[in-house]
């Protein structure tokens, strides 16, 4: 009874795949899929090669300070790092005294302790990056109706998301003539492509188009330790700090990971050499 | 419950003894996994995969229960509770991570736990019950695994639970009113993600229960064994505990290596990066996929496109979804051959091969973007999945000549095909 | 094991054990090493209970004391406990140095639980050392107790305008935190 009630409905389910299929076959050949612009001329980030890679690879600190500064004085304007508090900082090299002026450097909301209205002081290292706008409608106000996403996990956020902030950051194009590596023509496959006003052409970006303008330029950023001022050391910079400040404990981690598999090798090698002892004149 | 020549318990402390006279669980320890329960000598490493899921199960409970003292289940703040766990919480990136990998870790080791059952006919007479039970926590599982995937309410636990509480739409009539119910709301939030953490703190002890069953079901007959011929001497069998317990020890050890490269090197590998992102109930993440242990079925679920017989495509998908591990349940029917192990059984070996690709290649299609190829190839996938058990399975015990068995497992260790694994056995038949 | 040794034919027979110490050696090492391991794991299970870095983070708290007159004393916030600033007025000082130090229950004077030339500052913890109820005291027209200080209604305890016990069942004074003046106005508490 089982056998038989579970053919039929073994049956059941492979006639309507069947017919599935056919409808999947018919569509296909009346409506071949059409390749669309973000297929064809989306590109993968480019590597970096950041320090913290691979299996003992470690954040750069001055690399990340760097970053921080490069945050601080550009990406700061529109977008928040509302995860990390000014505390954290200690981690990428600094005295408590150097957090303390980096957080004296932000207003965090506070309440005025005569009135009990809202106000604003300077910040303290227990503190965390404050937000940039009050909410998404005045995010979305201020910037042409995108809003700047925080970045504080951005970099765990987006596949390869170091270099592909790094890729994104360096990445703007002139649209008109843009080539991808097949040598076709963006605008002469797909002319409605176009970037609309207000977005910018990226071809690093999902969709192509986006609303944030190229942020960085060579100069904009003056480091005191003597590295080039370069936009592609800016956005290196930041994509490294950015990738520290969504996995900040990278570090203990590769550490901790180190001693662990050592100690689970020799477990490995004394389990295997009780069992052979254990099972010795046992044939199994 | 066990062979005659099973060792009895002698504690050997007079502290032992007394407590075994006044509460047995010294001597039902021992009898369960100790010296006292006689197995079958020659078990190859797979059947180390029951202890393994064992462990797997433990070590959830006790990060999962570590999390629980610093994850707030409130839709406002979940988010920001895990990571405050990840930066703040001492050692608490670890524990997440853990807790995160232990799932894949648990799920995979339970994945080769029912292939083995599936190649040696664990499932058949008389352990039909010690099957349904493994059927049993395997949905159990299922369900504690979505559920905790939503937790930190990111865009993949989101959306995660609007699109698998969507599955109970498909219902005809009350589909609705179910989700809605379920939800606790229109679209998920607080009230949806404070009742499944409360289900997801309730399940692993529910498994737990249903796992104590499935061994004692299993310790009723005893284990099955790579020939499939049941015990029939004390020739067959050594103690548990010490060949056992070391065998396993190396399987304990292989897998945390595994484990521990997972935590420590790679501990976002089989995640999502969508789920580092708070969830936004007005934004759909472009390629929305479940977790990589669910993508056989969300497979099967995408395959059916066209309404057929009244029901309509969303309907056939959801049944079958289920049906697909439903139809587990009656596998002990299904197969009608009197020859339990794969190793003797020269065309079903072929066809439990290929429904091994099969479910393979359903897991691929589960994670592509959905061009008509892919479209394609998962429908075919998935008519070979329920023909393999519905329609194949049954036939083919019927027609089959299974190869001549040993009379004995010692007779087939002296031959020298005493655990052999399948590879092996494949290589060596050809 | 007879069993096992009939299993095998003749002539196969590997001589059992004939080094039982290497076998003891290695299962027992086996076991032990999995001990530690077990009991490694176990520390970060353990430490995630202390408190984590954002509580840490707050260990310190900046007061303005400025706006506090003789007899007034505030109720501020240290790691969540609840902190007593008072301004004792000289009569209070003058009490406090009275009281003989041998008959105090926790002998200190004013001066060890003040700063230099700051006697008049009273920092302590809002915290019973009985069982931790906030006494009365510090805020205005509360009980401040038979010897002016601060008073426990939970259980009676009764401090002095030092905050030291004087009758009751708390057995130490109230606790004066780490704190320094950073400015004449502002104290940084912890």
């Amino acid at each position: 009874m089982v056998r038989i009630l579970g053919g039929l409905v073994g049956l059941g389910f492979v006639l309507a795949l069947l017919l599935g299929i056919y409808d999947t076959v018919s569509n296909w050949i009346s409506n071949p899929p059409q390749a669309t612009a973000e297929h064809e001329f989306h590109e993968h980030p480019r590597k970096a090669g950041f320090s913290f890679e691979g299996v003992l690879g470690k954040y750069d600190n001055r690399q990340l300070q760097r970053g921080l500064q490069v945050y601080k004085e550009v990406c700061a304007a529109c977008h928040s790092l509302r995860l990390v508090s000014f505390r954290d900082l200690e981690a990428i090299g600094y005295s408590e005294g150097q957090l303390k002026t980096i957080a004296k450097g932000f207003q965090v909301p506070s309440i005025n302790p005569e009135t009990g209205e809202a106000a604003t002081r300077d910040g303290l290292p227990s503190d965390r990056f404050p937000l940039v706008y009050a909410n998404d409608v005045a995010a979305r106000a201020a910037n042409n109706n995108a809003i700047p996403p925080d970045l504080s996990l951005m970099a765990k956020a987006r596949h390869d998301g170091a270099n592909y902030i790094y890729s994104l950051l360096t990445g703007y194009r002139e649209q008109a003539g843009y080539k991808n590596e097949k040598g076709e023509e963006l605008l002469k496959q797909f002319p409605e492509t176009k970037t609309p006003e207000g977005l910018h052409f990226n071809p690093y970006f999902a969709t192509l188009n986006l609303a944030m303008a190229p942020p960085i330029q060579d100069g904009q950023v003056t480091y005191s330790d003597g590295t080039a001022a370069t936009a592609d050391n800016y956005a290196k910079d930041v994509s490294a700090f950015l990738m520290w400040s969504a996995e900040p404990k990278m570090g203990a981690r590769k550490t901790a990971g180190f001693a662990s598999l050592i100690f689970l090798v020799i477990f490995c090698f004394l389990a295997y050499g009780a069992k052979k002892q254990i099972w010795r004149g046992v044939k199994d | 419950m066990s062979f005659p020549w099973a060792k009895q318990y002698e504690p050997k402390h007079p502290l032992m003894k007394w407590v075994d006279d006044r509460l047995p669980l010294p001597r039902f320890v021992y009898n369960a996994v100790g010296a006292g329960y006689p197995v079958p000598r020659n078990l190859n490493y797979f059947w180390n995969f029951g202890v393994l899921a064992g462990m797997f199960l433990a070590l959830q409970i006790v990060t999962g229960i570590v999390l629980a003292m610093h994850y707030a289940a409130n839709a406002g703040i979940a988010f920001d509770s895990v990571e405050h766990i990840m930066r703040d919480v001492n050692a608490g990136w670890f524990i997440r991570y853990a807790h995160a990998n232990g799932a894949s870790m648990f799920l995979l080791v339970v994945y080769i736990h029912i292939a083995r059952g599936l190649w040696y006919g664990s499932y058949k007479a008389p352990r039909e019950m010690v099957w349904l039970l493994g059927v049993v926590i395997f949905l159990l599982m299922m369900a504690t695994a979505f559920m905790g995937y939503v937790l930190p309410w990111g865009q993949m636990s989101f959306w995660g639970a609007q699109v698998i509480t969507g599955f109970f739409s498909a219902i005809p009539g009350v589909g609705e009113t179910i989700r809605v119910w379920l939800l606790g709301g229109f679209a998920p939030d607080n009230s949806a993600l404070n009742r499944f953490f409360s289900l997801h703190y309730l399940l692993p002890f529910v498994i737990l229960g249903v796992v104590i069953l499935h061994i004692w079901a299993l310790h009723i007959p005893g284990s099955n064994n790579p020939t499939g011929v049941e015990v029939k001497s004390e020739q067959d069998t050594v103690p548990f505990h010490p060949y056992y317990t070391a065998k396993d020890g190396v399987g304990v050890g292989v897998a945390l290596l595994i484990f521990a490269a997972l935590i420590f090197y790679a501990p976002n590998l089989l995640g999502h990066p969508d789920n580092y992102i708070p969830a936004n109930p007005l934004s759909t993440p472009a390629h929305i996929v479940p977790e990589w242990y669910f993508l056989p079925f969300y497979a099967i679920l995408k395959a059916f496109t066209f309404d057929f017989l009244w029901i309509p495509a969303k309907l056939w998908g959801v049944l079958a979804m289920f049906g697909s591990i439903l139809l587990l349940f009656f596998l002990p029917w299904l197969d009608t051959s009197p020859v339990r192990s794969a190793n003797y059984r020269p065309t079903y070996r072929i066809f439990l091969w290929i429904l091994l690709v099969d479910v393979l290649v359903l897991g691929y299609i589960g994670g592509a973007a959905p061009t008509p190829a892919v479209i394609l190839i998962g429908q075919i996938a998935t008519i070979y999945y329920f023909a393999h058990f519905l329609l194949i399975l049954p036939i083919v015990s019927m027609m089959e000549r299974p190869r001549p068995l040993p009379n004995s497992i010692t007779e087939a260790v002296l031959a020298g095909k005493g655990g052999t694994s399948p590879a092996q056995t494949a290589l060596a038949t050809e | 094991m007879a069993t096992l040794d009939e299993a095998v034919p003749p002539g196969e027979v590997q001589d059992a054990p004939a080094d039982p110490r290497r076998r003891d050696y290695l299962a027992i090492g086996a076991v032990a090493w999995a001990g530690v391991g077990a009991g490694v794991i176990a520390l970060p299970l353990i430490n995630q209970m202390s408190p984590s870095a954002d509580v840490l983070a707050l260990s310190t708290t900046e007061l303005d004391v400025s706006a506090i007159q003789p007899g007034q004393s505030i109720k501020a916030t240290f790691r969540k406990q609840p902190l007593f600033v008072r301004n004792l007025t000289p009569k209070e000082i003058a009490e406090a140095d009275a009281t003989p130090v041998s008959d105090l229950r926790d002998p200190q004077t004013l001066e060890d639980r003040t700063k230099p030339d700051k006697k008049n500052w009273l920092v302590t913890l809002g915290v019973c050392t009985h069982l931790g109820c906030v006494p009365l005291g510090a805020g205005e027209g509360e009980n401040k107790g038979p010897f002016g200080g601060y008073f426990c209604p939970c259980h009676g305890s009764a401090y002095d305008t030092a905050g030291r016990i004087r009758s009751g069942p708390a057995p130490t004074n109230l606790t004066v935190p780490e704190y320094e003046f950073i400015s004449d106005t502002t104290i940084r508490v912890g």
